[in-house]
């Protein structure tokens, strides 16, 4: 690494600018508010860990002996809650969205600063609701709120939880709202959408599916409520309503939701490929249309979720064709990545080793996600550990780990400094054995019929449990091991020069920390996408 | 673009580049906020027609309780005032603020108006008995049907008020900052996005209308 | 770019407009047009909708294309909503299952 020099006067930059708490609680500096989510949604993923830990530890015999079967409802529709609502949905966009996506296109801020710090509040209001529900007493309905259960018979928090759901998804609403309107309208001169940082074109279809899909689920939720404040409602049998209709609306929105997750990971991933491939990412077209074609096609196959919720025969042949087709510009994506690395003058840093980790985790899932569309395999294993299995290698290992790439290659622009690389790659290897050990066995659990959201199961299921548990247990190493030294890189990181990586977007051409205002001078794109000629840097190997 | 004249710059927001992408990003803004209003709707339009098909004679049964001319009169209000906030943006493009004040604070009160005829009618509902649950009074046919039209009716109308109330207090504040001279026409966006958010209002209703009110009125 | 002016006289017409249409609609409701009242009334209603989308709310004049993209990307997804939602509820019972 090209070590700087530390200048002997700090040079002003959004983070020394001013140290008050008022000025943070009441900035509408998009960089300030990416580091206000950062440290919430990390507070939060901790509290969606401790109740993932339980469920393992509860797993881990086949007894139910850890705790009452109506705790272990509390655990897992705790850790779903929190983990999709709180956690995934706000993670890549409202840290590191919120944070690049006004500087990779050139812009001082994004089009609606006040509405950003308004979501963040949204957010904090939503998950301060959530933590009180979770320490007076839980909800147990699952994360799917499914009715007739959460409307008339669970005792637990359903209304306050809604709220909270309520309050989260206004704020990504206006997350995604405030990235549409920026990135048509806030774009440096010379910046046309095909010179676009991929990054970019994830977000802005990530921002389609927060904006058209939210609403749907704020209103069944909505429903809800109402069906159980009031004792009448339009989801319960027992007045004529029908309950698979809160079943389509919550899809409507949830399993687009899925593709709110997996985008912006994908952005982040196509970003570090590149930059550690030094090489322009091969079909950028491609790559780009294809995270629009998957932000349309994900809401046509929401009722795949529904196979046995008693639609008709014909809609479920109608969804689960359609759902093979949004693993169409999935793939694209695969082979266009892979592609892009080869003969690239590849390096494997820590971003870019959570980047292959990446398109082999992704890749898994996805292909098991076409078992879960076929009609007649998803009868055979719906409900079981191998839908459990598919989507946390969709969220965990497709979503999180892109999520860590993205934390980790932007670190020393957010941060102004150097995380410490062989630890990096020590939690890198971490995470990625524990990942493959917790989850594989559930494929194979799922397979043998083990249902979801049991806290008991028969013994002969036990081996592949307590496999599963103590993969756990070493991704909750893997998981704590960046905590810790990307705080101490803080103080102790080596501080890093504009531009470490050799990187091409425009948040590489100005100073790391950036100062308030982004650019020192609008800057003017005369280049396309990852032109890696315009930059003099080259990345030392590491 | 930084270097257009200064004198264009008057209410220019520091991250912005000039007062033309000011406003296109504020009406770009409203129209995806409304884009989300739409799918809010949506999904009570949804349950809406799933139940109609299903029970359509009880959706007959339920409109003939509905009472024709609140909701006529109802359209008319919106209608009008729909006409004096479009009025007031033309005030406010050729720099009139006042003229602009007044329709916003008229279209303002006719929205109260719309709300206090919607009480009136809630309370007629209520009297006649016409509220699912614990209320219910009527003696119809397939009660359970009708009771999920009005229910159906009363979430959509009353998320349609809810609408209504945000709209008054938006034109009411934006008609005094208006009467107080705070836009020029170069420089009106909170006029205009207010007055788009008031039309959108306007739409919703209008899809309401025929489908709660004018169903039953098909007599041959 | 600078903004479109409507004139004042615009306005007046496509609110006689719908004023015209809103009685036509509330007329038409008092007869039985069979399975064509429904057809008739949102139609009408969509007009109605239109005259306001393309002239109150500017959209006819928009400078920005992007603003016609949203407004009918608006209403493609409550259509797909609608239209998926109904092709299951439509078809209940349409096909037979196989062993029952």
């Amino acid at each position: 690494m090209a070590t700087i020099a530390a200048p002997a006067v700090e040079r002003e930059n959004y983070l020394n600018t001013d140290f008050s708490v008022r000025s943070w609680l009441l900035t509408t500096d998009h960089k300030r508010i990416a580091i206000l989510y950062l440290i919430s949604i990390t507070a939060m993923f901790f509290v969606g860990g401790f109740a993932a830990t339980m469920i393992r530890l509860e797993l881990l015999t086949p007894a139910g002996d850890l705790m009452s079967s109506d705790t272990y409802n509390k655990m897992f529709t705790i850790h779903g809650v929190v983990m999709v609502f709180f956690f995934l949905i706000p993670s890549i966009p409202a840290t590191l969205g919120n944070f690049l996506v006004p500087m990779m296109i050139g812009a001082r801020d994004l089009a609606f600063p006040r509405i950003n710090l308004a979501s963040w509040y949204l957010y904090i209001v939503g998950a301060g609701l959530m933590m009180y529900v979770v320490l007076t007493g839980g909800i147990d309905t699952g994360w799917t709120f499914y009715v007739p259960y959460s409307s008339t018979y669970s005792n637990t928090h359903v209304i306050t939880a809604i709220v909270a759901i309520f309050l989260a998804g206004f704020s990504s609403i206006f997350t995604g709202f405030n990235f549409i309107v920026t990135i048509h309208r806030m774009r440096a001169p010379g910046l046309t959408w095909s010179r676009l940082p991929l990054f970019i074109w994830g977000h802005y279809a990530t921002s389609v599916i927060q904006v058209l899909g939210t609403p749907v689920v704020a209103i069944a939720l909505t429903l809800v409520a109402l069906e159980r404040a009031f004792h009448l409602g339009i989801f319960d049998p027992r007045l004529g309503g029908d309950p698979v209709l809160f079943q389509h609306l919550f899809w409507f929105y949830s399993h687009p939701a899925v593709y709110i997750m997996i985008l912006p990971s994908m952005a982040v991933i196509s970003e570090v490929v590149s930059t550690f491939s030094r090489k322009r990412v091969f079909g950028y077209i491609a790559v780009a249309l294809a995270s629009i074609a998957i932000a349309v096609l994900g809401f046509l196959v929401w009722a795949h979720h529904m196979f046995v919720a008693g639609i008709s025969v014909y809609a479920a042949l109608v969804f689960s064709l359609l759902s093979y087709f949004v693993a169409v510009p999935s793939a694209i994506k695969v082979f266009n990545w892979t592609a892009t690395m080869y003969k690239g003058s590849v390096s494997l840093t820590t971003p870019m080793l959570y980047a292959i980790g990446f398109i082999g985790l992704f890749t898994m899932g996805g292909m098991t996600g076409l078992y879960l569309a076929a009609l007649g395999l998803d009868v055979h294993v719906h409900d079981t550990y191998f839908v459990i299995a598919h989507f946390h290698y969709i969220m965990v290992g497709g979503a999180v780990m892109g999520y860590l790439a993205g934390i980790h290659f932007w670190w020393p622009k957010i941060s102004g400094r150097m995380y410490p690389e062989a630890w990096g790659k020590i939690a890198a290897a971490t995470i990625f054995i524990g990942f493959n050990l917790t989850f594989f066995p559930q494929f194979v659990l799922g397979y043998l019929g083990m249902p979801r959201r049991y806290h008991s199961y028969p013994p002969e299921f036990q081996v592949l449990n307590v496999m599963s548990s103590a993969g756990a247990s070493i991704l909750a190493v893997g998981y704590v091991l960046p905590l810790i030294y990307l705080l101490w890189s803080l103080r102790y990181g080596e501080v890093v020069s504009d531009n470490p990586w050799g990187a091409t977007g425009l948040e590489w051409r100005t100073p790391s920390p950036p100062p308030t205002e982004n650019f020192l001078e609008t800057p003017v794109v005369t280049w396309e996408a990852y032109d890696y000629s315009t930059v003099s840097e080259v990345p030392v190997a590491r | 673009m930084h270097d257009r004249a200064i004198a264009a710059t008057h209410g220019l927001r520091h991250h912005f580049a000039d007062l033309d992408q000011q406003r296109e990003s504020a009406t770009l803004g409203m129209w995806v906020f409304l884009v989300t209003e739409i799918m809010f709707f949506g999904g009570l339009f949804a349950a809406y027609l799933v139940y109609r098909t299903a029970h359509y004679d009880a959706w007959v049964t339920g409109s003939e309780h509905m009472d024709f001319w609140f909701g006529t009169i109802n359209t008319v209000i919106l209608l009008c005032s729909s006409l004096l906030v479009a009025l007031a943006v033309h005030a406010v493009q050729v720099g009139r603020n006042k003229t602009c004040a007044l329709y916003l604070w008229i279209a303002s009160a006719m929205g109260v108006a719309f709300l206090v005829l919607k009480g009136f009618e809630y309370h007629a509902h209520i009297v006649e008995g016409a509220v699912p649950g614990a209320l219910w009074k009527l003696t119809v046919p397939d009660p359970q049907a009708v009771q999920m039209f009005f229910y159906i009716y009363f979430v959509m109308t009353g998320l349609h008020a809810l609408h209504v109330t945000i709209g008054i207090i938006l034109l009411a504040v934006i008609g005094w900052y208006a009467a107080k001279g705070a836009y020029s026409p170069a420089n009106h966006n909170s006029v205009h996005v207010s007055g788009l958010y008031w039309h959108f209002v306007d739409v919703v209703w209008i899809f309401l209308y025929p489908l709660l009110y004018l169903i039953a009125h098909k007599k041959a | 770019m600078a903004e479109h002016v409507v004139s004042r006289k615009t306005y007046i017409v496509v609110w006689g407009a719908l004023m015209a249409l809103m009685i036509l609609t509330a007329g038409l409701s008092r007869i039985d047009l069979g399975e064509w009242s429904t057809v008739v009334a949102l139609a009408i209603a969509a007009i109605k909708a239109l005259l306001v989308i393309l002239f109150f709310m500017h959209v006819r004049y928009e400078s920005q294309k992007m603003a016609w993209v949203f407004v009918v990307a608006g209403f493609f997804w409550l259509g797909i909503l609608l239209a998926l939602t109904m092709t299951d509820y439509l078809s209940r019972g349409s096909l037979g299952v196989a062993g029952h």
